[in-house]
């Protein structure tokens, strides 16, 4: 070994104050694994294959809303480079896919990741690693729990909340109820079960019937059969779209009129109401918070012409029919505002910390009156729906957008 | 196919014990995500490993062990989880409760043949997940929302991290039950088992209970299985039933035919296989949109076909079997022989084969 004379002494101690000099002239830019001066790398899992496979649509459009963001210049400058992989809706592969983003690709946070269970997968493994799991496409209400996972946080109205909205409702406007409910059986269904019980209070005695199905049955008309028997005149629908639909039509074919009231999941005018046969739905009472494209009240709005011209210009494979598309740009507009608001300061902490401190943001395609809100305590970001009540083929939206406490 | 040289067998393990340990000097290389996706590598040779037991050797075809991997990790979650028992103590349970379905399922099976066998254990491997869901079974199982469990902890502190000692963890596992399954195949019994896969008839007419070797060897698959299942479960943390679907019983499947069947090594192989090119399917389209100019975007499954396809038709003994016929190839050229050689090919190949190929 070389003995250190006077001139290698010299070279080293001036390359490392060169080295270290040059950190402190950047000492305000502060990063984070996944961030750097160029670009920013965003993980992102969806199922696009397997039974859940429709929802990777949402997948795509993210990929397409962040294409157009480096079009026009990125974040701040930096390029978004949305890295999205396959989990097929299976958990164990989420946790695979999770674990390559974060420890192999190193991103600096996920965003969207879909799927109450896939979620869950992964749940305790990203808040051990302190990587934020941003906006999730679930909406169950476990998300919402900054005490205990502070590196996790929802996006829409919870489901937990949403029951509670309907029970209320329903006691305020419907004589001598005596409730059916058709559920599906997992974490979702429970999720507004539970919360339409609380929403009950001692009431909950009204609920008559309560039968549940699995996604893998093929019809629900047996639940349905059973539910009219009991002599209800509520109906409330937990259901996806699929589902709803076949119950709604039954319902109707059964000669059977509740007061129906259809969770939010299935509001779709393309995908529910419409299959199950306009006739059969009026006064379908449900709680929206984003515009539905197939809304003609909206086609003049400015934030339904603006999507509608982004959908044909950036992501022309998309249906313009679909809600989950309005969901993607929604979504993926929160997280760009997020991370603009994080500056050239993306350390993980600071994206958790921006992103739980908005105050009455106005996302485009949310419905007049609601905003994001979100703070320390308060995980959830959209915590508001405004009631509708479908007539003819269309929803009209009445009363005043509902806030709710957040839990 | 002849017996894996010892030599090599030994140099493998002094490797497989030793990498792991180069994760301080090598972190990038030797990272704790690559000691997960091994681990994952291992367990699915496990798993393919006890398939392989009964359909290999034993020639019962199952669709359906993806089912007993479900019943091992659930029996080792609902016993960390409700029983808090410690997770090297599950394997023994899983690895008895397993057998014990295996089994159960065998007595029946032994009535069913080829296309029928299959679709029966197709059938069980489409009731597992929906049992899992079961309204009545939900306090045990957790229902849809699945039971989410702790990774092992590192013992006696040492100074591993958890997926270092998970690694070695399924490490052991896998070197244990591969040694069990070569004694059992090179014992009477193995060959018994053999001989009912190749001359049914002949083999009960010499006196061999095919019945018990049957229901035995279905038991045994499945307690093989079953232990990767918990041996999954730990290393996942988390256990749903939406994991255990209908592809996780072709994905064995796969994985066996493609190692190649009736061959030990070929299980390794095959469980390695998957876990690599399932994770490289992603990669690879992206490779071949971007780098080989291809026009349309092929979805990683598509690669994934196309690998399968082709290499069905370039080995289809499976990989095992393709290097064997490869070598044998080399080997029979007389022109060129290397001198310093040992006479060790031309002794190996009239080797009377302990484990015979399709």
């Amino acid at each position: 070994m070389k003995k250190t004379n006077r001139r290698t002494f010299v070279a080293g101690a001036s390359a490392a104050a060169l080295l270290t000099g040059k950190g402190v002239a950047f000492a305000q830019k502060k990063y984070d694994d996944g961030a750097s001066d160029t670009e920013i790398k965003i993980g992102h899992t969806n199922p696009y294959s397997g039974p859940a496979s429709s929802y990777g649509v949402i997948g795509k459009t993210i990929a397409n809303y962040w294409k157009s963001v480096n079009e026009a210049g990125g974040v701040n400058g930096r390029k978004i480079n949305f890295i999205s992989l396959d989990d097929g809706y299976n958990p164990s592969k989420t946790v695979e896919c999770v674990r390559q983003l974060v420890e192999q690709d190193k991103v600096l946070c996920t965003f969207n990741t879909l799927g109450t269970p896939c979620n869950t997968a992964i749940h305790k493994y990203m808040n051990q690693k302190k990587v934020p799991m941003l906006f999730v496409a679930t909406g169950a209400s476990k998300w919402g729990n900054p005490k205990e996972f502070p590196w996790t946080m929802g996006y829409q109205p919870d489901y937990h909340t949403e029951g509670v909205i309907y029970a209320k409702h329903l006691l305020a406007n419907v004589k001598d109820p005596k409730i059916a409910v058709l559920m599906q059986n997992d974490d979702y269904g429970k999720d507004y079960w539970n919360g339409f019980k609380e929403g009950l209070g001692k009431d909950a005695d009204k609920v008559v019937k309560h039968v549940t199905y699995e996604t893998t049955d093929p019809t629900v008309e047996s639940q349905v059969i059973q539910l009219k028997d009991s002599g209800a005149n509520v109906f409330f629908n937990i259901a996806i779209p699929k589902f709803a639909a076949q119950a709604m039509r039954k319902a109707g074919d059964l000669g059977w009129k509740p007061t129906i009231y259809l969770n939010n999941v299935s509001s779709s005018v393309a995908n529910t109401m419409k299959p199950s046969g306009f006739e059969n739905v009026q006064g379908v009472l449900t709680a929206q918070y984003l515009m539905d494209p197939t809304d003609k009240q909206w086609a003049d709005h400015p934030d339904m012409k603006a999507w509608v011209a982004w959908m044909k210009k950036s992501n022309p494979g998309g249906s313009l029919d679909d809600a989950s598309n309005v969901f993607a740009y929604s979504v993926s507009f929160l997280m760009h505002k997020t991370l603009e608001k994080c500056g050239d300061n993306l350390t993980r902490e600071n994206l958790m910390r921006q992103a739980a401190n908005h105050q009455k943001l106005k996302v485009p395609l949310c419905l007049p009156g609601i905003t994001v809100s979100t703070s320390p305590t308060d995980y959830y970001p959209i915590q508001a729906v405004q009631l509708a009540r479908f007539k003819g083929e269309t929803w009209e939206l009445f009363g005043d957008v509902m806030h709710a406490e957040s839990s | 196919m002849p017996r894996f040289p010892r030599k090599w067998l030994i140099v493998l393990i002094v490797l497989a014990v030793v990498i792991p340990l180069l994760r301080p000097v090598l972190p990038d290389t030797v990272s704790d995500y690559r000691l997960f996706l091994v681990s994952t590598m291992m367990i699915a040779a496990i798993a393919v490993l006890g398939l392989n037991l009964l359909t290999g050797f034993n020639g019962q075809i199952s669709l359906g062990h993806g089912a007993f991997y479900a019943v091992g990790a659930y029996t080792a979650a609902i016993l960390m989880d409700q029983a808090n028992m410690p997770y090297w103590a599950t394997l023994p349970a899983a690895a008895v409760v397993c057998f014990i379905v295996g089994y159960l399922f065998g007595l029946p099976a032994l009535k069913l043949e080829g296309h029928y066998l299959a679709l029966a254990t197709f059938a069980l491997a489409l009731a597992v997940p929906q049992i899992l869901k079961y309204k009545w079974l939900e306090g045990l199982t957790g229902g849809v929302q699945g039971i989410v469990l702790s990774k092992p902890e590192v013992p006696f502190g040492l100074p591993l991290t958890e997926d270092q000692w998970l690694y070695y963890y399924c490490f052991v596992v896998l070197v244990f039950l591969y040694w069990a399954a070569h004694n059992i195949l090179n014992s009477r019994s193995g060959r018994a088992m053999m001989a009912i896969r190749d001359y049914h008839i002949a083999a009960d007419t010499m006196g061999i209970d095919t019945a018990l070797y049957k229901t035995v060897t279905f038991g045994i698959s499945a307690a093989y299985t079953g232990i990767a299942g918990a041996l999954s479960a730990s290393a996942i943390a988390f256990v749903a039933p939406d994991s255990f679907n209908i592809f996780l019983s072709i994905k064995f499947l796969i994985g066996l035919v493609v190692g190649g069947i009736g061959s030990l090594t070929g299980s390794i192989v095959g469980g390695i296989f998957y876990v690599l090119v399932d994770n490289s399917a992603q990669a690879l389209s992206t490779f071949a949109k971007n780098d080989l100019g291809l026009q349309f975007d092929l979805s990683a499954y598509t690669v994934f076909g196309i690998l399968l396809i082709v290499l069905m038709f370039l080995m289809p003994t499976g990989i095992v079997g393709g290097i064997y016929a490869l070598w044998r190839s080399l080997h029979r050229g007389p022109a060129i022989v290397d001198p310093h050689a040992a006479p060790a090919p031309a002794k190996s190949a009239s080797q009377p084969a302990t484990e015979r190929s399709h």
